[in-house]
């Protein structure tokens, strides 16, 4: 049976319940992959008989419990089929009527003990990704693989082996200790961060279903800031995809080319969204643990409080590069510290900083150097090199709207070059 | 990252395939069939199709009112798809040894094949220049 197009707010309903609902079930059965299945069937049962039948009194009792008599009856039908006594299934084939575990209220580290078992180390980072899509994000198979452009049975697959990896890594059902707790809370953010990204990124058009996996990101940032609310690069990376989200809207054109932020209408940014970012990073920086998810969101919020791109405080976005580079080692932020460089000190700064970029492996064939090299080439007055690296940064890149962009550019910036030799 | 694995041959490459013993082309049959269930089993497979022989083949220009131009001639050392893979993987390293092991489908005599896979990447919509 195929669920109908829920309302919004049933939807939302439904994934706010998911890990809870899938962390009483995982307590009582202790088999994570089994319980996870058991929790997507209650789900689409929720989904397709609340719309007729009306909102059950305790939604998340109801959920439970059927996806309790789903356990069972599997467990049931296994050991039926082994034909062998089973002592779990009788144990097991009490728990409809365990109305107290059913009533009890979620426990809140569950949603957390879940987000870091999803986003576990042992697991490839798309296999977080799915996995944490749906065990904590409450989103059906179909729906991940629709926004990551495969097959629905491959999406299936990647999850079940995955589930599979955290049964043979043995990954407890659990909070990790203290000594590792900071580390695999940066893994729970970095697959966050991408899950973002990969919906932020995607330019609008065909793929806009695609604009779903940046609110999910939010969301589930958002919950997970509610249960640790005094971890400053939680909020940080909270108000970093608030800020970036923000302009959505004006960095596509209607058919998916990309206008870069410079060039951005910025009457269509989301103004509440931007206020609400601002107050989070404002709030988070005087804490003192200042990490890279706040400075890049502080640097979001510089751009999004320019009201004209022209009144953007260079300066103070150079401050905040320096400190990012200090912190970290990615040659990402290398480059866009040489762009903010170029524009507080003119472009031959950015073209020298850019120049010790070249003996990184790990940047030195990526297209985004040769792009951030044609645009201070530009700003130096350099056409000729600018369009080279224009071209270069087209064969490069593997994004198609990009492409089209780098391409645009050279082409632009060809034409000046030939008028200029005519008026000669 | 998605990347498609394109298996090309000449037309004597397709002439040769056909004179095969019976045997060498069920090996190379259930090879392939177990080669599409590993992708679909590791949860990568996107896509795949096989293609009709180029004795078929044409290439269409369109006329002077946009009509078609059919041409069925073409060189001798042309190469022709024969047909394709679509996988989506962490990187190309994984995309690479995925295509070696597309390119050791069993030769005449069950012997280790090392026919020739073009591996290019799919462009997709994302975009982030940092502009």
């Amino acid at each position: 049976m195929v669920a109908q197009p829920l309302d919004a707010p049933l939807e939302h309903l439904l994934r706010e319940l998911t890990p809870q609902v899938l962390g009483a079930v995982v307590r009582r059965f202790r088999d994570f992959a089994a319980a996870e299945d058991a929790v997507q069937e209650a789900l689409l049962a929720a989904a397709t008989q609340w719309p007729d039948e009306g909102l059950p009194d305790n939604p998340r009792a109801w959920l439970t419990q059927v996806a309790f008599r789903r356990m069972t009856d599997q467990i049931r039908s296994e050991s039926a089929r082994r034909r062998r006594e089973d002592e779990m299934a009788v144990e097991a084939s009490r728990a409809p009527e365990a109305t107290i575990t059913m009533d009890a209220p979620p426990e809140e580290d569950d949603t957390l003990v879940l987000l870091f078992m999803c986003c576990h180390p042992a697991l490839t980072l798309s296999s977080a990704i799915a996995l944490t899509l749906r065990a904590v994000g409450g989103l059906t198979t179909a729906e991940i693989a629709k926004a990551f452009l495969v097959p629905e049975a491959t999406m299936a697959q990647r999850i079940s082996r995955a589930k599979q990896s955290i049964k043979d890594s043995g990954i407890p059902f659990e909070l990790p200790t203290t000594e590792e707790r900071a580390q695999r809370l940066r893994a729970v953010l970095h697959v966050l961060y991408l899950i973002f990204n990969e919906g932020y990124t995607s330019s609008a058009g065909p793929q806009l279903q695609r604009v779903e996996l940046s609110r999910e990101a939010i969301r589930l940032t958002r919950s997970l800031r509610n249960l640790l609310s005094n971890d400053a690069e939680i909020a940080g990376l909270l108000a970093l995809m608030l800020l970036t989200d923000a302009r959505r809207l004006a960095r596509t054109t209607g058919e998916g080319e990309l206008i870069p932020l410079m060039e951005q209408d910025r009457a269509l940014w989301d103004e509440p969204q931007i206020a609400e970012g601002v107050a989070l990073i404002s709030a988070a920086l005087p804490k003192g643990s200042v990490g890279p998810y706040q400075l890049q969101a502080a640097i979001a919020a510089v751009h999004d409080e320019a009201t004209r791109a022209e009144d953007t405080d260079w300066p103070q976005i150079l401050a905040l590069y320096d400190l990012l580079r200090r912190m970290t080692d990615n040659p990402m932020v290398a480059l866009n510290h040489a762009i903010a460089a170029a524009m507080v000190h003119g472009p031959t700064k950015g073209l020298e900083l850019l120049d010790a970029l070249k003996t990184d492996a790990r940047v030195a064939d990526h297209h985004r150097l040769d792009a951030v090299r044609a645009h201070l080439l530009e700003m130096a007055g350099d056409r000729d090199g600018a369009v080279k690296h224009y071209r270069a940064a087209a064969g490069k890149t593997r994004s198609l709207p990009e492409r089209n962009y780098l391409l645009m550019q050279a082409a632009r910036l060809a034409s000046q070059t030939r008028l200029g030799d005519g008026q000669e | 990252m998605k990347y498609i694995l394109m298996m090309n041959a000449t037309k004597s490459n397709f002439d040769l395939y056909a004179k095969w013993s019976k045997e060498d082309l069920q090996r190379n049959v259930a090879f392939m069939r177990a080669f599409s269930k590993e992708l679909k089993d590791s949860g990568v497979f996107v896509a795949t199709e096989g293609l009709g022989w180029p004795n078929e083949a044409k290439t269409v220009r369109a006329g002077k009112d946009g009509e078609p131009i059919t041409d069925g001639v073409f060189a001798e050392s042309k190469e022709f798809l024969a047909g394709y893979w679509i996988i989506d993987v962490e990187g190309p390293e994984q995309a690479y040894k995925i295509a070696a092991r597309a390119s050791a489908a069993p030769g005449p005599g069950g012997t280790r094949g090392s026919m020739p896979i073009e591996v290019r990447q799919v462009l997709c919509g994302f975009a982030d220049l940092g502009l």
